[in-house]
């Protein structure tokens, strides 16, 4: 699964990094960032449900995932 | 060091003289005659039933209309809501609180209290000013002595059975909190209580009145300008004298705009949080006592507390005539953002009437929607989860001592003013 931050859309309201804090992390403003376990894009294996639960409660669905794996 | 000479009498003229122009309509009160063509947020029967009026319009009438005001909507569909919120074209932020008065035109895009009351593109800049002292990580500091304040508000009931949830517990935390920030001194509560009251609850009152109140919150914070001037310290109002924009210092109207702005949004909307969360919890002893004994519970349920008894409904006027939700809307006519409906439209939450303390998937606005996203949300959540923590490990028992005095607010913060709580 692969997951990335919309940063147009992102408004800092941290509910990824609050449901996920080793996934998604904080720039200096409030704006989500990748941390390093996500730096690649790519969620760590047994991670799936977390990503897909930050970005369901996302409330500017900044937080896009992508469920297929690179090939 | 030069010396700063922004803070003249003839500044604080300028605040005060900027507060009373605008155009004015006629003051309307009284009973409310219908919901969809009349309604008013600031009469008791809205205070008592808010979410039965908004249930009952997004189902009949999603957008409605009083004459109010001087002319307002009030949309109550997340999907109109939000569209408002992210549509700075046709709407601008340069009054936020519906009241009798539209602020000059020539305001914006700066208005009163930035950022707030700021439209694109100085919006973002003087948001970004901000931002740093604001993330989770800085606002987390402050966990440890906001605990210690909660629980030295807790050792105050010793010895009584009844206390007020609201104006004992509740109305204390964000002050204190606002107070340290900001470097006020603690003592000062009682007054900050009143310049909010003013602010907000007031909206619908006589203007020499609300003007006098205002001037009175003016000069407070003039006098807070000259003391931190002469005794700089590590504090948001020392940020705020040396901060710049586009190269020079800020306005001292910039200064003294965010610093009204920072007292005000802090004080009512925390404070209603907290409290209807634990009207909540007195009025449902199944969900107490489950986060009583579940920690790891609690902080989904201050997502549905914050979701569900939203405490903030913000305003925008229209920039340009627009269709919005089936209405055409005139320039310059008041639109009510009522992010707690939006909360509770069925199109958008299951269960959107119920409360469900460990719902997983909840996408709310209480905080808002797009670039006025609150600035304050992380430290409002520290606020909520330890203020609840402390009652919670403290009070684990606790009922309402007499539902009929409980008293909500009217106006656009909605929360408990009175909430008579029986201890233990
Ligand atoms: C539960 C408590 C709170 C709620 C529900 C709340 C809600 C909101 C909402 C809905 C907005 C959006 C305004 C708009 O769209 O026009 C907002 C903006 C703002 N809030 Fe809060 N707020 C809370 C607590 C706080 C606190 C504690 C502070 C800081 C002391 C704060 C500071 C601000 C600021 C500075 C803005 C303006 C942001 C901007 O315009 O860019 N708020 N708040
Ligand atoms: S929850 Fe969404 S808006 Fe908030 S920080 Fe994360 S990505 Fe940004």
């Amino acid at each position: 699964m692969r997951v990335s931050i919309d940063s147009a859309t992102c408004q800092g309201h941290g509910r990824c990094y609050d449901l996920a804090p080793d996934l998604f992390g904080e720039d200096e403003e409030g704006y989500a960032v990748l941390t390093e376990l996500t730096a690649d894009r790519d969620v760590p294996e047994g991670r799936e449900g977390d990503a897909r639960l930050a970005a369901a409660n996302c409330p500017e669905l900044a937080v896009l995932v992508h469920e297929q794996v690179r090939a | 060091m030069t010396v700063d000479d922004r803070f003249t009498e003839e500044a604080r003229q300028q605040r005060i003289a900027q507060a009373q122009l605008g155009t004015f309509n006629e003051i309307v009160t009284g009973p409310v005659s219908d919901w969809t063509t009349d309604f008013s947020h600031l009469e008791p029967e809205y205070a008592e039933n808010a979410i039965e009026v908004w249930d009952d319009l997004r189902g009949r009438c999603p957008v409605a209309r009083t004459e109010r005001f001087g002319g307002a909507w009030l949309p109550t569909r997340y999907e109109d809501v939000a569209a408002i919120a992210y549509d700075t074209e046709h709407f601008t932020s340069r009054a936020i609180i519906v009241s009798n008065v539209r602020p000059p035109m020539d305001v914006a895009p700066v208005g009163l209290a930035p950022p707030i009351s700021s439209d694109p593109p100085f919006h973002h800049d003087a948001r970004k000013l901000l931002l740093p002292a604001f993330t989770k990580a800085n606002v987390a500091k402050q966990a440890v002595t906001t605990e210690a304040f909660c629980h030295s508000l807790i050792d105050t009931f010793a010895g009584r059975d009844v206390v007020d949830a609201a104006t004992d517990y509740g109305m204390y935390i964000p002050m204190r909190v606002i107070a340290d920030m900001l470097g006020f001194p603690q003592e000062d509560s009682e007054k900050f209580a009143h310049f909010v009251e003013n602010a907000l609850e007031g909206a619908n009152g006589p203007l020499e009145e609300r003007q006098a109140r205002g001037m009175a919150l003016s000069d407070y914070l003039f006098e807070q300008v000259r003391d931190h001037l002469d005794n700089p310290r590590e504090d948001l109002t020392t940020y705020l004298l040396n901060a710049e924009l586009y190269g020079q210092r800020l306005t001292p109207q910039h200064v003294v705009g965010t610093m009204t702005l920072l007292l005000i949004a802090g004080i009512d909307t925390t404070w209603s949080a907290i409290g209807s969360s634990l009207w909540h919890l007195a009025k449902n002893p199944q969900d107490r006592e489950r986060l009583v004994a579940d920690r790891s519970l609690r902080p989904k349920a201050v997502e549905e507390f914050l979701r569900a008894y939203a405490p903030v409904t913000m305003a925008r006027l229209v920039k340009e005539d627009v269709e919005l939700g089936g209405v055409q809307m005139k320039k310059e006519d008041w639109v009510l953002l009522p992010f707690p409906s939006a909360n509770r439209d069925p199109e958008r939450f299951e269960r959107a009437d119920e409360v469900v303390i460990d719902r997983e998937v909840n996408r709310h606005a209480a905080f808002g929607l797009g670039i006025h996203r609150c600035v304050g949300s992380h430290l409002a959540r520290m606020e909520l989860t330890v203020a609840l923590d402390v009652w919670l490990d403290r009070i684990p028992e606790f009922s309402l001592a007499d539902p009929d005095a409980v008293r909500w607010s009217a106006g656009q913060i909605r929360g408990p003013r009175a909430l008579p709580m029986r201890i233990g």
